[in-house]
């Protein structure tokens, strides 16, 4: 299984079966037991983190990874991507990080560009976030949570609610449970952040079975998992119609006492005001667990993708 | 040739007829061809004629142009049964039915406007994948958008 790793990129969750993310899974089990360590696996390796997007977490999440591994990481971000991404085209400093790094992860406002990315460069291109599209690692980080949570991804009443449009971590996330067997996902929203065609095509091929609802508050009592995300004003093409849905959800600790009492609230954070604060004390709240694993996971693709021995 | 009895059109020399476009397309087919009439062509358009397959179809014929493989590709996309006749000396000297590919690349432009293909600073092409050939549905490799029978001919990347 290490072999479908060496030297792959990582630019859909789709491109992963079933077995390969659980093969993921347990080197990341793993990599618990050594979290406070620093190894030395990644000794001489160069990654490169092209932020052409701004981003603090996701960032600081594979630099700690690649610095925990050994591995030295050089990278721009903010202003510096800025002007990058003014100054020359993404096919040149991609050229540039090609021949400076071991690999490269790259983060962009357009989708399709960490595909393109790939198709350029020869070192493996990790996608951490394509505009509106792909958001792989922060999938497996979520499968990865459910899976420590409640002992599989298959069975379980998934609730998703968001920005179903434009948001890509839930895309992504719906896209990861489509790898397994749920028993069913209720996709909420407000009419406008309705899922995309593509995305729907995709549940219906998989046979999965799903629901569109615009409230939460139906389908609360049947879900294990409630996914939710924050809406994002940068990823809307008009703003008046940002406008018209911000603030249209809202998950508080008096909706969730409607739930099970296994319910569980997963978040990619950052989160704005769609979770009330109440909920984070509450045994309801999974996200801050989920962010815990974001290096852990992180550590075990860079290892499995440039070969170090385990 | 024979289906559009009711309606004469003199044959031509030397050019392209296109038969069983669905009844209705003749101008999108000519749009996607980049054809508008002022290349000084002798062209003949038939539409809504009585067609055995089709009910009613519509007919290009064309004087004095010849089609490549990538505009026969761009016909498939708008008429995917059409069939495409060269004629030479008044007969048919080749008859082909045209194949939607399984690919395409470069010839149309995807409709979502934060898609890389649509990054103009980056030598890149487009390229979408054929989700479903009948009706016609195909799909970005870059950004997932997908692309209906019907959105296709705006969607023709002009090379002007
Ligand atoms: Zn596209």
């Amino acid at each position: 299984m290490k072999e479908r790793f060496y030297q792959r990129d990582v630019i859909s969750i789709l491109e992963f079966e079933r077995s390969e993310l659980e093969y993921l899974f347990e080197i990341t089990d793993k990599f618990l037991n050594y979290i406070d360590r620093k190894l030395h696996l990644l000794d001489g390796k160069i990654i490169a983190l092209a932020f052409f997007e701004p981003s603090t977490r996701t960032r600081l999440s594979f630099e700690v990874a690649a610095k925990k591994l050994g591995a030295d990481v050089i990278s721009f971000a903010g202003e510096e991507a800025l002007s990058i991404s003014k100054g020359e085209n993404l096919t040149d400093t991609i050229k540039m990080l090609d021949n400076y790094s071991d690999l490269i992860v790259i983060r962009h406002r357009l989708e399709g560009a960490a595909k393109y990315a790939a198709e350029i460069a020869e070192k493996p291109i990790i996608n951490a976030g394509d505009g509106k599209q792909h958001h792989p690692t922060q999938a497996m980080i979520d499968l990865y949570t459910i899976k420590k949570l409640f002992g599989a991804i298959d069975g379980l009443t998934y609730g998703v609610l968001g920005d179903l449009r434009y948001g890509r971590a839930i895309t992504s996330f719906i896209y990861g449970i489509s790898l397994f067997r749920p028993k069913k996902v209720y996709l909420i929203s407000p009419e406008a952040l309705r899922v995309r065609e593509e995305v729907l095509e995709l549940l219906r091929n998989k046979n999965i079975v799903y629901e569109e609802k615009y409230n939460v508050e139906e389908v609360i009592d049947q879900l294990d998992v409630l996914y939710v995300t924050r809406i994002q004003k940068e990823r809307f093409p008009d703003p008046m119609e940002y406008e018209k849905v911000r603030g249209s959800y809202r998950v508080t600790y008096e909706l969730l006492k409607h739930g099970k009492k296994e319910l569980k609230v997963l978040h990619p954070l950052p989160k704005v005001d769609e979770i009330d604060h109440g909920v984070d004390v509450s045994t309801y709240a999974a996200y801050y667990i989920q962010a815990k694993y974001g290096v852990p996971i992180r550590m075990s693709l860079l290892t499995l993708i440039l070969g170090a021995k385990l | 040739m024979s289906e559009e009895s009711t309606l004469v059109v003199s044959k031509i020399k030397n050019g392209t007829v296109i038969d069983h476009i669905p009844a209705g397309r003749a101008l999108d087919i000519l749009t996607v061809l980049n054809i508008n009439g002022r290349e000084g062509y002798r062209i003949a358009i038939l539409m809504n004629v009585e067609s055995k397959k089709l009910g009613k179809k519509d007919i290009i014929k064309i004087e004095g142009r010849m089609l490549s493989v990538e505009e026969l590709n761009i016909v498939s996309l708008v008429a995917p049964r059409a069939t495409i006749n060269i004629i030479e000396d008044f007969a048919v000297i080749t008859k082909h039915r045209v194949e939607t590919p399984n690919y395409i690349e470069g010839v149309l432009r995807c409709p979502n406007p934060t898609c890389i293909t649509n990054k103009r600073s980056e030598p890149i092409k487009t390229k979408f994948k054929t989700v479903s050939k009948d009706p016609i549905k195909l799909q970005c490799e870059y950004c997932g958008a997908i692309i209906a029978w019907n959105e296709i001919p705006k969607l023709i990347a002009r090379k002007r």
